[in-house]
């Protein structure tokens, strides 16, 4: 990046086939994504998914084992971390504790000869509305002004493409629903490309226009917040971004515009356009919301998929919703969340019940839930949490 | 019951107060006898007064040996801090062949008695026809402090968030900018308190010292000199001085410190 | 502490070496140095260690030779001496284990409220470090001598047999090693003691373990690195001390050590040649140990 200028405004990045090794595991396989100028672009997934990896790479702090990054189409993957026209938010913030918030802010512009980097650092202290505190010391701040001092030093420098590591993840609940929205309203005051990291799907959901799900060192799907809940193409990404039921069966029957699959004897219908398979052994599922809760087996209707009789195991009242448990013979377990309309609950432990949906809400999915089951969660993180720490050794090392 | 617990409530602070003031016996002991009206021995308490403090270098050889301990500490303090704070950012920073023969060449002389070291060095010093004086007292001094320096530095460096160098390099800072910008004033602390400590390690050496000195005197070697035939009080205003000159620079930083801190927590 | 921190020094060999020559560059003074007046004088040592006397020689004179009896006459002559020395030092480290256990305790887990008294508390530990180590030891050669009050007193209360001296005995000698060196025992005690996590000792409560049982199934494994850590470092230098074993500070004429027979070798009869062969002896004896220890203890990543 040349010195003395700012970059004219978002660009954006690509990477291209890009793979990276580290000694013992493999972090990711094979990464191809393109992320368009000016987007707030989330990379959402559970530790060890890779996407810090990601960040580090197109910061320069990783170096991939093969394929090529791109910033504003241009190839950027020799480059050194201070060549890159790239800024970071760090998830320790990593503020210098030996300087001042003002010269933390001004550290970036002084290193590239910007005129006025005082003013400019007061300016970008004003937009996080922390310039009252400019001549305190970082450990004399808040942890959410800290996070604040952090976002001011990055964006200062008008990188073309801000990087976000779980910046809010040290932040109480509160402070993280503040800090989402301002973060936000600032991305579109200044017009950045900002990436973010996160494992937490409600963060992703509410701050990015675009968010992709990653799972072991790969990205399963790639698209707007509501069209990732509404549509989820994969097991994991049905079950990472909020709850599904899941059921597999065979297809009996397709037509022009729905497939039938055969669950335990049950026919469910899916429209062809919500289902990624459309032959053979094919997963279907439906979010917990979208299930009505019946008392008595309902009329048939070729509108609505209808599941049971099954029996409730479980209830738990959680407010604006109550939470019912039910199996069903052959089915297994399913989960229905029901509004609180009407006080009391609706069925009780042991009640005989009915499920059903419009085939409208019904998914399709293109691999099977035991791909990646949610059930054996505890030694994949296991794993993962190693190959983590694995992996921080080594950036350590080489740092 | 009851009892048992008011006796498990005070038994370990008055402890505390026992241990602490048994290990402070020979220190006030040694306080007392700097002011001994002593004559050529210091061991009968025969009067006070403050002569000896005032006078110092009446007893010339005390004075010359306490000048030579200071002048070695301070030239083994720098040499050694120089070598092991290098070797320290080194062993974290960068990765490298034969690391784990490096760190037990590191580990060895702490895990050395001091007998041997001397005894080594002499052979050393023996075979190569060396003559021993100052510059082979400051040669071993550098010697044993070196792995100090680089444990107490290490130590320092491994505390520092890597993130924070990441950060410098983020923001257009080139790793030269990045290291003498970023790490070397965060490690300073670090370094300081290595200096201290060979400091410390050098002018209270006697073992290595002994050994290696040739007719070169130093201020504990003095004392193990002269313990056959009395030490006198000179000795014990010296040491005393020392000991109050360190304890207060001590008090100073952590009293500071605590201000620091005090402040700290009121801010947040 | 000193010893735990190489604990991530022997790494695993991995990857891409990166920057290899600046990382020379830095370690190259420092190693060389090292090798130079540390791993050269061993090799030295050794060497002289096989020395044979040149035939018709002065005092003090010898030749390169291979005369592994040395090693035998040594060990013939001063066998006592060595067996005393490890006893002496391994009694002492135990003593200054029991000392300083319940003192880094108070000072790192109860102190913990009030950081400024237990800076000012550790500073007290460490205070004898700021005053002369032979200074100390002869501070209390004078109170322990036979006219020091303390011993006085005893013999006037019949504690002590009229014609009993402490200076000068095994006791003494003991007692002079566990003061000086409860220092280097206390410190890594009180930096484990200080990160222990008293809900821990809380959640043993909570789990039906009487104090008692509290204390030897959580707390003391929970600070083993402290423990072994202070044992070493108390017991490397008290076995090779000879300043508390002198007869000129608290030893007598049955007390030496195998540092004071070194020194009297190597420096006044000027037997090279033993005192050479002595220093391998403690060393090795010592390593041995040291590793026997460490093993046992389950720490073997502190080496």
């Amino acid at each position: 990046m040349a010195s003395g200028a700012f970059a004219e405004s978002g660009a954006d990045l690509e990477l291209v086939g890009i793979q990276k090794r580290f000694p013992g595991f493999t972090a990711i396989e094979h990464l191809d994504l393109t992320i368009p100028a000016g987007s707030f672009f989330a990379l959402l997934g559970p530790s060890g998914c890779g996407k810090t990896t990601t960040l580090r790479l197109v910061a320069g702090l990783e170096d991939p084992t093969e394929g090529r990054v791109l910033i504003g189409g241009k190839d950027v993957t020799k480059l050194k971390p201070y060549q890159r026209p790239v800024n970071t938010v760090f998830q320790s913030y990593a503020l210098f504790p030996h300087m001042t918030v003002l010269e933390n802010v001004a550290f970036g512009l002084r290193r590239r000869h910007i005129a006025d980097p005082l003013g400019k650092a007061h300016e970008a202290l004003r937009l996080v509305e922390l310039d009252h505190l400019a001549t305190r010391k970082p450990q004399q701040l808040s942890g959410g002004q800290q996070q604040r001092v952090a976002l001011a030093r990055a964006v200062v420098n008008r990188p073309a493409l801000l990087l976000l590591d779980e910046p809010l993840g040290a932040l109480d609940l509160k402070l993280r629903r503040q800090m989402q929205l301002e973060l936000k309203s600032i991305q579109e005051e200044v017009g950045l490309t900002f990436v973010h990291v996160t494992h937490d799907q409600e963060e992703a959901m509410t701050m990015a226009d675009t968010v992709a799900v990653m799972n072991k060192g790969e990205i399963e799907q790639l698209g707007a917040p509501q069209e990732l809940y509404e549509l989820p193409r994969t097991a994991f990404v049905a079950n990472f971004l909020g709850q599904s039921n899941l059921f597999t069966g065979k297809v009996t029957g397709t037509t022009s515009s729905a497939i039938t699959v055969d669950i335990e004897g049950v026919k469910i219908i899916v429209p062809s356009k919500r289902a990624q398979r459309h032959t053979g052994e094919v997963t279907v599922g439906v979010r917990p919301e979208k299930l009505h809760l019946l008392l008595k087996a309902p009329k048939v209707d070729s509108s609505v998929n209808v599941l049971g009789p099954g029996r409730i195991i479980d209830v738990s009242f959680s407010g604006v919703s109550t939470q019912y448990i039910l199996t069903i013979p052959g089915i297994g377990k399913v989960t229905v969340f029901q509004q609180n309309m009407s006080s009391g609950p609706l069925a009780h432990e042991g009640s005989e019940v009915w499920v059903s949906w419009d085939v409208e809400h019904g998914f399709g999915l293109a691999d099977e839930p035991a791909a990646s089951p949610k059930f054996s969660a505890d030694t994949d993180t296991a794993t993962i949490a190693l190959q983590k720490k694995q992996a921080l050794m080594s950036e350590l090392e080489e740092a | 019951m009851i009892s048992k617990l008011g006796f498990g409530k005070w038994a370990l602070p008055l402890y505390a107060i026992i241990a602490l003031t048994f290990l402070m016996i020979p220190i006030a002991y040694t306080f007392i006898f700097s002011f001994n009206d002593s004559l050529k021995t210091n061991i009968v308490w025969r009067g006070f007064t403050f002569n000896k403090w005032l006078d110092v270098c009446n007893q010339q050889e005390v004075c010359e040996a306490f000048g030579n301990s200071l002048i070695i500490g301070v030239t083994a303090t720098v040499c050694a801090t120089i070598l092991g704070t290098m070797i320290a950012i080194a062993l974290v920073r960068y990765r490298f062949r034969f690391r784990s023969a490096i760190s037990l060449l590191l580990f060895l002389p702490m895990a050395t008695p001091e007998v041997v070291l001397g005894a080594g060095l002499a052979s050393e010093f023996l075979t190569a026809g060396v003559d021993k004086g100052m510059v082979t007292i400051i040669i071993a001094h550098t010697m044993f402090c070196v792995s100090f320096v680089v444990v107490t530095v290490k130590a320092r460096v491994s505390t520092l968030d890597p993130a924070l160098e990441e950060a410098g390099r983020d923001l257009y800072g080139s790793p030269n900018q990045v290291f003498w910008r970023i790490t070397f004033p965060l490690l300073l602390p670090g370094i300081i308190a290595a200096a201290l400590l060979s400091f410390a390690l050098s002018f209270d050496d006697f073992i290595i010292t002994y050994f290696n000195s040739g007719t070169t005197n130093t201020f504990p070697k003095y004392v193990y000199v002269s313990a056959a035939r009395g030490i006198p009080a000179e000795a014990n205003v010296i040491a005393s001085a020392v000991f109050f000159l360190a304890i207060i620079l001590v008090l100073i930083s952590q009293v500071s410190s605590a201000i620091r801190r005090k402040r700290l927590e009121k801010v947040s | 502490m000193a010893f735990g921190a190489f604990a991530t020094g022997v790494a695993r060999e991995q990857g891409p070496r990166r920057k290899s020559r600046i990382a020379l560059l830095l370690l190259l003074p420092g190693i060389l140095y090292l090798m130079l007046f540390f791993l050269v004088p061993l090799i030295s040592l050794v060497l002289t260690s096989l020395q044979e006397p040149i035939p018709n020689g002065d005092i003090g004179e010898y030749q390169t030779a291979f005369r592994w009896e040395n090693y035998a006459d040594v060990i013939g002559t001063y066998g006592e001496h060595i067996l005393r020395s490890f006893i002496y030092a391994i009694l002492a480290t135990i003593f200054a284990l029991l000392f300083s256990y319940p003192l880094a305790y108070f000072i790192g887990v109860k102190a913990r409220r009030w950081p400024l008294v237990q800076n000012l508390l550790l500073v007290l530990v460490i205070a004898p470090f700021f005053i002369s180590f032979l200074l100390r030891t002869l501070a209390w050669k004078s109170i322990l001598s036979d006219e020091g009050f303390v011993i006085s007193g005893l013999k006037a209360l019949s504690l002590m047999a009229p014609d009993a001296h402490f200076t000068g005995t095994a006791a003494s000698v003991i007692f002079g090693l566990t003061y000086n060196f409860i220092p280097f025992m206390t410190l890594p005690l009180y930096s484990t003691l200080e990160r222990l996590d008293t809900r821990l000792l809380e959640a043993g409560g909570d789990l039906y373990a009487n104090p008692a049982k509290t204390f030897f199934r959580v707390t003391i494994p929970l600070s083993m690195s402290g423990i072994v850590s202070g044992v070493l470092l108390t017991f490397i230098p008290a076995a090779g001390d000879y300043i508390n074993a002198s007869r000129n500070f608290l030893g007598g004429s049955g007390t030496a050590m195998i540092g004071n027979v070194i020194e009297s070798n190597f420096l006044v009869t000027l037997n090279y040649p033993a005192a050479a062969a002595l220093s391998i002896i403690l060393m090795a004896v010592i390593l041995v140990m040291v590793t026997a220890y460490v093993k046992r203890s389950g720490t073997e990543d502190l080496l």
